[in-house]
């Protein structure tokens, strides 16, 4: 029998047949996810293409759905992420060096750990009813941009400590070694050895954390954001309003208009949110890069 | 030659594994010393009780005393950020950081608080002329310290030990990710070095202690088997588990 031959033949044939079946399903995984996006999409960019025009961005709500826009939702959105960014990043990146750098690996640091990262997978509007009971009641901040910001900032806390804590840990430890070895202290290895080459991934962290505060609904209607705001919020103290809730708002509505509006809303968010997602690529390219 | 670091009846455990036993050692100053000794047996760890990087492994204890140049190293008046810009340490792996070659070679001096460009300067320089690499990069200080060859980035990383001017210098296998082109210039370096730094070297080829080193010690099991000058080592053990282990009948 000849070296390329083969009594087995046959099973060879079936594996073959086994791989390509198995290729055609993971195909077939992918697509319905794509085609699945693809098609809300073009739905939704059918209904609101007649809506997507610079009323949308200029105009306050209004009852008459000719007149009305997201401008206060918009500016809303834009508002609590000025404020939460800078305070989940500080709270959340501390925390993560906390727990990777500093903390005793020891069971008290594991329970802590393991709350963490349960809290990451609690429904939003478990948030909201504890933002509605300790900003809106106890601190009585009452229905505020600043409750709301708050309310989010807890929210987004555990993702942004989880995937930082990711990046930090996959720095290698020779890279702390080395330092140690000059003589520097944890700070300064933290600060020169590992922040540097964990800051892509943490951005990229903090990023996609702030895209899913943006389109988050449930905590803040919890919390009573106002659905007509036809202002400005002037002060933390306002009420205020965001853009998933004006849709949400929108959508509601019996008139086919309204929906129209909605759906333009909708495209919106989406943009903003593809728009985070390609900066947080872009960084963390960037950043590679330079490495 | 005078001893610089002193080991007496030094016992190190790391939770419930007794890695050192006993150890008693005295190196010289501004020689090589090498340590040998087949894997596990402990030779790693004494390295690094010298510059305390074992203190950050959780559950080691340490028993005995380490002195260098008088001081006990272990005593409460030792702050430890001092002791390692004294003892500086290079490992097994080239590990620069992810910066320029500059920037790792300046790590350490900005440490330490300098800030001055031009005293800078002056230290990148001298230190990577030190380490024999200052003619071959001089021209590109600004690129990544990981685009330059294994080889460069070990004597990189000789050269950012050497820029916080330390007076101990531990290599732990230096080598050993080598290919024998740059191995060979490290140990022709060493040789350089020694006339200002004291060297203590981890290997696990014999033949680089006895090519390089002045005094070897024998490590096994946690223990100083020998120690004596490299020559009589290799040529006149006096211990019939340090001619076993040299003349490759085991490890």
């Amino acid at each position: 029998m000849g070296v390329l031959q083969d009594a087995n033949r046959k099973q060879i044939a079936g594996r073959r047949r086994l791989d390509f079946a198995l290729h055609l399903l993971f195909v077939a995984a992918t697509s319905v996810g794509v085609v699945v996006l693809m098609a809300l999409l073009v739905d939704i960019l059918i209904d609101g293409a007649s809506r997507l025009q610079p009323d949308l961005f200029n105009q306050y709500p209004s009852r008459r759905a000719s007149q009305a826009g997201m401008k206060s939702a918009i500016v809303g959105s834009l508002y609590m992420l000025v404020i939460m960014a800078p305070l989940s990043f500080v709270l959340g990146v501390g925390a993560a060096i906390y727990l990777e750098e500093y903390a005793p690996k020891n069971r008290l640091t594991r329970l802590i750990q393991l709350n963490i990262s349960t809290l990451a997978g609690v429904p939003s509007i478990v948030y909201g009813i504890l933002g509605l009971a300790i900003f809106v009641r106890a601190m009585q901040l009452d229905r505020s941009l600043l409750a709301g910001a708050l309310t989010m900032t807890l929210l987004v806390l555990p993702i942004i400590i989880v995937s930082s804590q990711e990046a930090i840990r996959a720095v290698p430890r020779s890279r702390r070694e080395a330092s140690f070895a000059l003589g520097a202290n944890k700070w300064q290895t933290v600060a020169r050895a590992v922040l540097p080459s964990a800051f892509p991934g943490i951005l990229t962290g903090v990023i996609l954390a702030m895209s899913r505060a943006i389109g988050e609904t449930a905590p803040l209607v919890m919390i009573g954001a106002m659905t007509y705001v036809a202002f400005l919020p002037n002060d933390l103290l306002d009420s205020f309003t965001v853009m998933p809730i004006q849709i949400y708002n929108w959508i509601a509505r019996p008139q086919a208009e309204f929906r129209e509006l909605a759906a333009a809303g909708i495209v919106v968010l989406l943009a903003v949110l593809l728009l985070m997602n390609f900066a947080a690529i872009l960084l963390r390219n960037k950043y590679n890069k330079k490495v | 030659m005078q001893t610089l670091i002193e080991i007496s009846n030094l016992n190190l455990y790391y939770s419930s594994v007794h890695a050192l036993k006993n150890v008693s050692l005295s190196i010289p100053e501004k020689a090589i010393t090498a340590f040998i000794g087949p894997s596990g047996c402990g030779k790693s760890t004494l390295l690094r009780t010298m510059n305390r990087m074992n203190d950050m492994i959780p559950g080691t204890r340490i028993e005995g005393k380490l002195t260098i140049g008088g001081t006990d190293i272990y005593s409460n008046e030792v702050d430890v950020e001092t002791l390692r810009k004294k003892v500086g340490m290079v490992f097994q792996q080239p590990n620069p950081f992810p910066k320029s070659i500059y920037d790792n070679i300046a790590y350490g001096p900005r440490l330490h608080g300098i800030r001055n460009k031009k005293q800078l300067d002056e230290i990148v320089e001298s230190s990577l002329r030190a380490a024999a690499l200052w003619d071959e990069v001089k021209d590109h200080l600004k690129r990544s310290a990981l685009s330059i060859s294994g080889g460069q980035q070990q004597r990189l990383c000789i050269a950012r030990a050497l820029a916080v001017n330390p007076d101990i210098l531990l290599m732990d296998e230096a080598t050993s990710a080598l290919d024998p082109i740059s191995t060979l210039k490290i140990e022709e370096l060493t040789q350089e070095l020694k006339n200002r730094y004291t060297i203590v070297m981890v290997t696990h080829n014999m033949h680089q202690a006895a090519r390089v080193s002045d005094q070897t010690a024998f490590f096994l099991n946690g223990e100083v088997v020998e120690h004596a000058d490299t020559e009589k080592l290799f040529s006149n053990p006096s211990d019939q588990r340090t001619e076993d282990y040299i003349s490759g009948r085991f490890g």
